[in-house]
């Protein structure tokens, strides 16, 4: 007997094939609720079993060999080494086969169901958040309890089961504060019992989700909301009683213990998150979407642990050359390095679980193609089993085999990873579930010994059923009929052409040693025959289940940064440099002169004649032109989002939202762009914190920041505040008098909270130990910083009523407004604007779009500029941006401005209107060596930058673009010829 | 500052005379006819087609250019009006397809619009009569040098017929140059890039109504074919002169593959008079542009590259590599907002300094597209026989560094460049001059 057998004390031991499904799940009863009452009567068992002679995997990656795993009640008692049987367990052989811990997948909606978007203001904004007595806002919803909702589908459940899962992590992924999740086990128990974890982690993303409340519509706004919170909840908790009823800031506050898991789309969402989480003492776990890799090492630093999906990107259309064409290099890169994404993470050490993504029916290829990739195979196991259980604190209760930890694993024929590897069985808390239920190990190949003669006899189970095939000498073979069940057998073939028939019937062999059957039969000739049939030993692949160590293929292509068309492997290294003969348009009052400039440590060294230094790499500028390099005072170039649309949101940051992967910076210094001021849109009277930033491309997004910089914030007037294209819109303000009063009343307010917080500052300790601390409030923060000179205004403008109107709201709150960008009538006010000390920083010859943009006129930077005014050309524009040198040629012909002067207004002007100027915008020893070497007269349309240098790195050259062109076309041939090669297997 | 824009004006005394008479127009006073004949002498002529004259003389008489030719030629100027223009440049005005200028005055305030029928086929509508020569976008176009224009009605599949227009004219029959020279049909695309409504994204998906899109273009081709004028079809009718080869077919389409099956689908239906209009990706599939003799108005200069992985030059140079290529070219300023299609010139220039040479760069915007345009017999280059539609810049017309239009002329019309933005401009700098300090 093979199959079911009866062992030498009792009926009592099974061995773990398909064909004992049905005996051994009677075994089980599902244990009732012990508050719930039975129809029927009592059915109280014990149901312990000892699972022999397996391979039971660790977290360490090593396996206990032979060992016995005592579950009883859906729990484990214990891992033994050894094959001892307590009593009381029935015993199921192994026989060799694997066990893994129970998967998880800890990020799942199993059993939530989906909420629906309510949205009845059409285009109107929504502005205030449902009438109950929750957040101030829709999206922060952390009194959700996933453990009220899980309602079990079994269709869901099912999904994750035959993938190994046996319990998982449910969630409702809606909104920005989620609630908390609980961890289910996916047994056929009741919706009571699959919760074995309510509360498990507390959820956050950066999607409002179905909220139709109108903020945020940005991610600077979702940053900006979490942020509040925060503040928010501390000050609620901290007061008793409560100053009103607010469920949600009690669950954020009650929930903070938990693990903190935050959904983020890309690696700059990450890092900032990150940076938003340690502003208040708080380590994110992080959900990703697989792109990590694109930067490893600054995703290690931020200390957080991964849970990462490999729903693998599917490769592009590229077998049409002209569809290809509409592919990036971007998506290309990521198609072939995101299945080395797990690999990369792990070499650097960062720990991660991975999910299923919604149990993807590809679930296993993936996670085999990342093994195939060079992810470890233990470090793959563990991130669906220890890893995944740690990051919620459940590892004694889940993820691993240890005492008292649920009854959760799954068996397997071979190690996990083995090529031909199945999971035979998932056992969920003691509940057994067959998922390969064709799955038979009697399958190889037989030496059959009958009458004197060996015949070779293959056997093989197609479906779960059993066929035989005798093995003929020229690669041939003939069909024999085979009935096999768990006790018989009886095989019958022809011998020979003739169709002489050997006939045989039998039973398992009683052996150890040898796997096979034996019996009596009739020979062809009719005589009583025995017969004995062992399976060959080695047919039967013995798969190694220790790692290979020189399996570790080579990654395809290296990560370049950024991840995107024109990166490069490594940034380009800053140069000492002496640049000879060219033109220098220095800024300063020597003005335009033939000389040399030397760059050292990535600062001017030295302007003069005949300049030389050592170890410098020495260019001929000779016939060429060396400008300071272009400061556009006004982009949006490299910004996830540009509005956020609440009336007043000085608390959004646009430092939050930079995305240094955004080709158009490298584009910007292609056409001598060095810096800019990444702004907030003007959809509201007062938008959001300025990020000002260099072109260094690569960089990540905080090093793209300039250090030191004074902070801004965009103002806005106008149309654009009033929403005059939304015919629907119910914001304040509808009017520029409104507009007025938004600025008045926020700083009023500001005013007031800082009167507030005076207060309460100049207490002594004790009387603060008894007072309420304010609420912090980062709008009203941020308006005191404007009021306190700590933060400069650029404000969008276009006709002279709002300009004169905010000078006045500046001046009698006694500030300055640094800048008004657009502002196209300037002009009408320039002298106004002169004396109260603004700059204007403007279109050369846009206009008409609009009906404020009217009497815009090509002049007005000539004319502010005779008024007095600082004036500066930008682009607001990411095309534009590249050519601000022609805008600048503008000046000269529409109204006569100096071509010194013209140049100046892209780039010492903006550096003056945006405090830079003692380091940028001109050519005098001490500055930033961001310079650009033009072929021509920088004002000309035929001029082209030649190199960019930003503190002395090229970060655009001419040349090395040609290279990169280059290289560009020849990595799209290879990926694109990977992925044809690969086409229907992506 | 200096009174800059007096002083170029006054270089050139007729033209100071204009100026102080109009200076509280609504928009500039139609010129009157050429009452003299007129010599220009001592000018860089940019004939249009290629050709520069160093020391040139042009002559013009009744609108029409009656000599042509350098110093040496002895053209016979007496009688004439002599300007002498001390190596000032002479070019041929500037020609904007495809725009909606006079069809549209702010593109925010739906009122001032009359650029998109209602429907998908509109053959029978007419930017004619639609033409605002009081537009105030215009007299921005003229001090670049734009003289000409398509006013193009847009949207749609099939969105009306075009005209070209000088642009000086006290209303649209005296504006009118050429009446109703195209039938416009803008080829759906195979791919859209819309919001994801699942994920919120953009994303490209296919467009699922290009068959039905095409059915009704092709059903429109057909019934067109056959049409006897009974019973009366307005939309029929209008597509008469395009498949009678008496109109031109503007095709506009962007993408490659779109490109090929709308020229294929408009040689099937017979149309010889064809011209493709956007066409970024026409570098694409050149070879088949070529073999098809289409021309094309490229429009994508003063533009980021399609993809993210292109040349970041690639916009700036296809002119070059169009004109290389050996189709005929004229640059447009379609992708463009009509208020900065004033800077056509430099569209041109922007080409010659990235591969075209200067004179060719030209013409891209002259002669080329007055020919796409079929206006070419009247105006696009400086020759005898055509319109005396020119103008008089103090340097390279095609550089805003140099670019300074001193004159101008439109059928031998002295036009008057000085407008309200040129008004706004002196009006305040008269005020801060006469103020002692801010």
């Amino acid at each position: 007997m093979k199959h079911v057998t009866v062992s030498s004390d009792s009926i009592r031991k099974f061995f773990v094939t398909a064909a004992s499904a049905v005996l051994l799940t009677a075994v089980i009863v599902v244990s009732a609720q012990e508050t719930a009452t039975p129809n029927g009567i009592a059915d109280n068992r014990l149901a312990a079993f000892a699972f022999t002679n397996g391979n039971f995997y660790q977290p360490d990656g090593t396996y206990v060999r032979g060992g016995t795993l005592l579950i009883s009640e859906g729990l484990v008692v214990e891992l033994a080494v050894g094959n001892d049987v307590p009593a009381g367990y029935f015993e199921i052989d192994l026989e060799g086969k694997y066990v893994y811990p129970g998967f998880i997948d800890v990020y799942t909606d199993y059993g939530i169901s989906e909420l629906e978007r309510r949205d009845d203001n059409g285009n109107a904004e929504n502005l205030y958040p449902s009438d109950r007595a929750f957040n101030v806002n829709d999206a922060i919803r952390s009194n959700f309890r996933a453990s009220t909702e899980f309602t079990p589908d079994t269709a869901e459940r099912d999904k994750y089961r035959e993938l190994g899962f046996s319990s998982v992590l449910s969630l409702r992924p809606d909104g920005i504060a989620r609630g908390t999740s609980a961890l289910i086990t996916l047994g056929n128990k009741n919706a009571n019992e699959s919760i074995v974890a309510a509360d498990a982690a507390a959820h956050y993303s950066l999607d409002k989700g179905t909220s139709s409340q109108s903020m945020p519509v940005s991610l600077m706004g979702s940053f900006a909301l979490i942020r509040q919170t925060f503040l928010d909840a501390q000050w609620f908790g901290a007061q008793q009683p409560r100053p009103f009823t607010d469920d949600t800031l009690e669950a954020w506050n009650s929930t903070q213990a938990l693990p903190q898991i935050m959904e983020v789309e890309n690696w700059q969402e990450a890092l900032t998150v990150d940076r938003v989480g340690d502003e208040f003492e708080t380590q994110y776990i992080l959900k990703t979407t697989g792109d990590s890799f694109r930067q490893s090492e600054l995703i290690k630093g931020t200390n957080a642990s991964l849970i990462i999906p490999i729903d693998f990107p599917s490769a592009p259309e590229v077998n049409d050359p002209l569809l290809a064409d509409g592919v990036s290099f971007e998506d290309l890169k990521h198609w072939e390095l995101a299945p080395f994404n797990p690999r990369i993470l792990e070499e650097n050490e960062i720990e991660f679980a991975i999910t299923s993504s919604g149990g993807s029916d590809k679930f296993w290829e993936n996670l085999n193609k990342a093994v195939d990739n060079g992810l470890s195979e233990h470090t793959a196991i563990n991130a669906i089993t220890s890893t995944a259980a740690g990051l919620l604190g459940l590892e004694d209760l889940v993820g691993q085999l240890s005492p008292n930890s649920l009854a959760n694993f799954v068996i397997t024929s071979s190690p996990l990873f083995a090529a031909d590897s199945q999971i035979l069985e998932n056992w969920i808390e003691g509940e057994r579930f067959v998922l390969a239920e064709d799955f038979d190990d009697r399958a190889g190949t037989y030496a059959l010994s009958a009458g004197g003669q060996v015949y070779l006899i293959e056997m093989g189970f197609e479906n779960g059923e059993p066929s035989a095939e005798l093995v003929l000498d020229d690669n041939e073979s003939r069909r024999a009929d085979l009935d096999l069940s768990e006790d018989l057998i009886t095989l019958s073939f022809a011998v020979d052409e003739e169709g002489n028939r050997l006939r045989l019937s039998g039973w398992p062999i009683e052996d150890s040693n040898d796997f096979g059957w034996q019996g009596n039969g009739r020979s062809p000739s009719g005589d009583r025959i025995n017969w004995r049939m062992i399976r060959n030993s080695g047919i039967t692949s013995v798969e190694s289940d220790t790692e290979s160590e020189t399996g570790i293929p080579a990654l395809p292509s290296e990560v370049i940064f950024p991840f995107t068309a024109y990166g490069r492997t490594e940034l380009p290294a800053q140069q000492n440099l002496l640049i000879r003969g060219a033109t220098v348009w220095t800024n300063e009052d020597i003005g335009n002169v033939i000389t040399d400039v030397l760059v050292r440590d990535g600062r001017i060294a030295a302007v003069g004649d005949n300049l030389s230094a050592d170890q410098v790499t020495v260019i001929d500028g000779s016939g060429k032109h060396l400008t300071p390099g272009i400061i556009d005072e006004h982009s949006h170039i490299a910004l996830f989002n540009i509005n956020e649309t609440q009336t007043n949101s000085s608390m959004v940051r646009m430092k939050d939202v930079v995305n240094s992967e955004n080709i158009n910076i490298y584009r910007n210094l292609a056409g001598g762009v060095v810096a800019a001021q990444l702004l907030h849109g003007s959809a509201n009277p007062i938008g959001g914190q300025s990020a000002i930033v260099k072109m260094r491309w690569g960089a990540s997004p905080q090093d793209l920041l300039i250090e030191g910089a004074d902070e801004f914030i965009k103002f806005a007037l106008g149309e654009n505040v009033k929403r005059s294209s939304n015919p629907a819109s119910i914001r304040y303000p509808q009017t520029r008098m409104g507009v007025e009063q938004v600025f008045v009343d926020a700083f009023s307010q500001a005013q007031e909270y800082g009167k507030a917080w005076d207060q309460y500052n100049s207490l002594s300790r004790t009387q603060q130990r008894d007072a309420i601390a304010p609420r912090r409030d980062l709008v009203d923060e941020t308006m005191l910083e404007i009021l306190n000179g700590e933060r400069f205004v650029t404000s969008h403008s276009y006709v002279q009523s709002e300009i004169n109107m905010l000078m006045h709201v500046a001046d009698s709150f006694d500030f300055n407004i640094n800048t008004f960008t657009h502002i196209l009538e300037g002009y009408k006010v320039a002298d106004k604007m002169a004396r109260h000390g603004a700059g204007g920083s403007t279109f050369s010859d846009w206009w008409g779009y609009k009906w404020e943009v009217r009497y815009a006129i090509p002049y007005n930077a000539a004319l502010m500029q005779q008024a007095g005014v600082v004036v500066a050309l930008n682009s607001d524009d990411a095309e534009l941006s590249r050519r601000l040198n022609q805008e600048a040629a503008k000046a000269v012909k529409y109204g006569g401005v100096s071509e010194i002067d013209a140049l100046k207004m892209v780039t010492l002007n903006p550096a003056i209107l945006l405090h830079l100027d003692s380091r940028m915008g001109s050519i005098r020893e001490g500055k930033d060596a961001d310079l650009v070497l033009w072929s021509d007269h920088p004002l000309s349309i035929y001029a082209v930058a030649e190199t960019t240098w930003i503190e002395g790195i090229p970060y655009y050259d001419r040349d090395s673009d040609m290279a990169l062109r280059q290289q560009i076309a020849s990595e799209r041939a290879r990926i694109i010829g990977t992925m044809s090669n690969n086409s229907g297997n992506d | 500052m200096k009174n800059l824009l007096g002083k170029l004006f006054q270089s050139i005394p007729f033209l100071a005379l204009l100026y102080t008479i109009n200076v509280n127009a609504v928009v500039p006073i139609p010129a009157p006819d050429q009452s003299e004949p007129i010599a220009i002498t001592g000018a860089i002529i940019h004939v249009g087609d290629g050709r520069v004259i160093g020391d040139g003389v042009i002559t013009f008489n009744e609108g029409i250019i009656t000599a042509v030719g350098s110093a040496g030629d002895g053209i016979n100027t007496d009688g004439h009006r002599v300007i002498n223009l001390q190596g000032q440049h002479v070019y041929p005005g500037f020609v904007l397809p495809n725009t909606i200028l006079g069809l549209q005055e702010v593109g925010a305030i739906r009122a001032t619009q009359d650029v998109m029928e209602e429907g998908d086929i509109n053959a029978s509508v007419r930017s004619a009569i639609a033409y605002n020569t009081d537009s105030e976008l215009i007299p921005t176009q003229r001090f670049n040098g734009i003289l000409t224009a398509q006013a193009t009605p847009q949207g749609g599949l099939v969105s009306g017929s075009s005209s070209v227009f000088k642009l000086d004219g006290w209303n649209w029959e005296d504006a009118m140059l050429v009446e109703d020279v195209g039938i416009h049909l803008h080829w759906p695309s195979l791919r859209i890039r819309r919001r994801s409504p699942e994920t919120g994204l953009f994303e490209t998906v296919d467009n699922e109504d290009y068959a039905a899109q095409t059915q009704l273009l092709h059903s429109l081709f057909q019934a067109a074919q056959t049409y006897s004028g009974e019973p009366l079809n307005l939309n029929l009718a209008a597509m008469q002169p395009v498949l009678n080869g008496s109109a031109k077919l503007f095709l506009h389409v962007d993408q490659a593959r779109e490109i090929i099956s709308a020229v294929r689908f408009a040689r099937n239906y017979g149309v010889d008079e064809l011209v493709l209009v956007g066409a970024a990706e026409a570098m694409q599939i050149v070879d088949f542009l070529i073999a098809q003799d289409v021309p094309i108005i490229y429009e994508r200069i003063h533009e980021l590259p399609l993809q993210e992985w292109h040349d970041v030059d690639a916009p700036f140079k296809t002119p070059f590599l169009l004109h290389e290529a050996g189709l005929k070219v004229g640059i447009g300023g379609g992708a463009t907002s009509v208020d900065r299609q004033r800077n056509l010139p430099f569209f041109a220039g922007t080409a010659a300094a990235y591969g075209l040479d200067r004179e060719t760069a030209l013409s891209l915007v002259t002669l080329n597209s007055a020919e796409i345009l079929g206006v070419a017999d009247r105006v696009g280059s400086l020759e005898v026989g055509k319109d005396a539609t020119l103008f008089i810049s103090e340097g390279d017309a095609l550089d805003m560094r140099t670019s300074q239009v001193l004159g101008a002329y439109i059928q031998g019309r002295d036009i008057d460049l000085f407008g309200t933005q040129q008004e706004l401009y002196e009006r305040f700098r008269d005020k801060y001059e006469s103020q002692v300090e801010f």
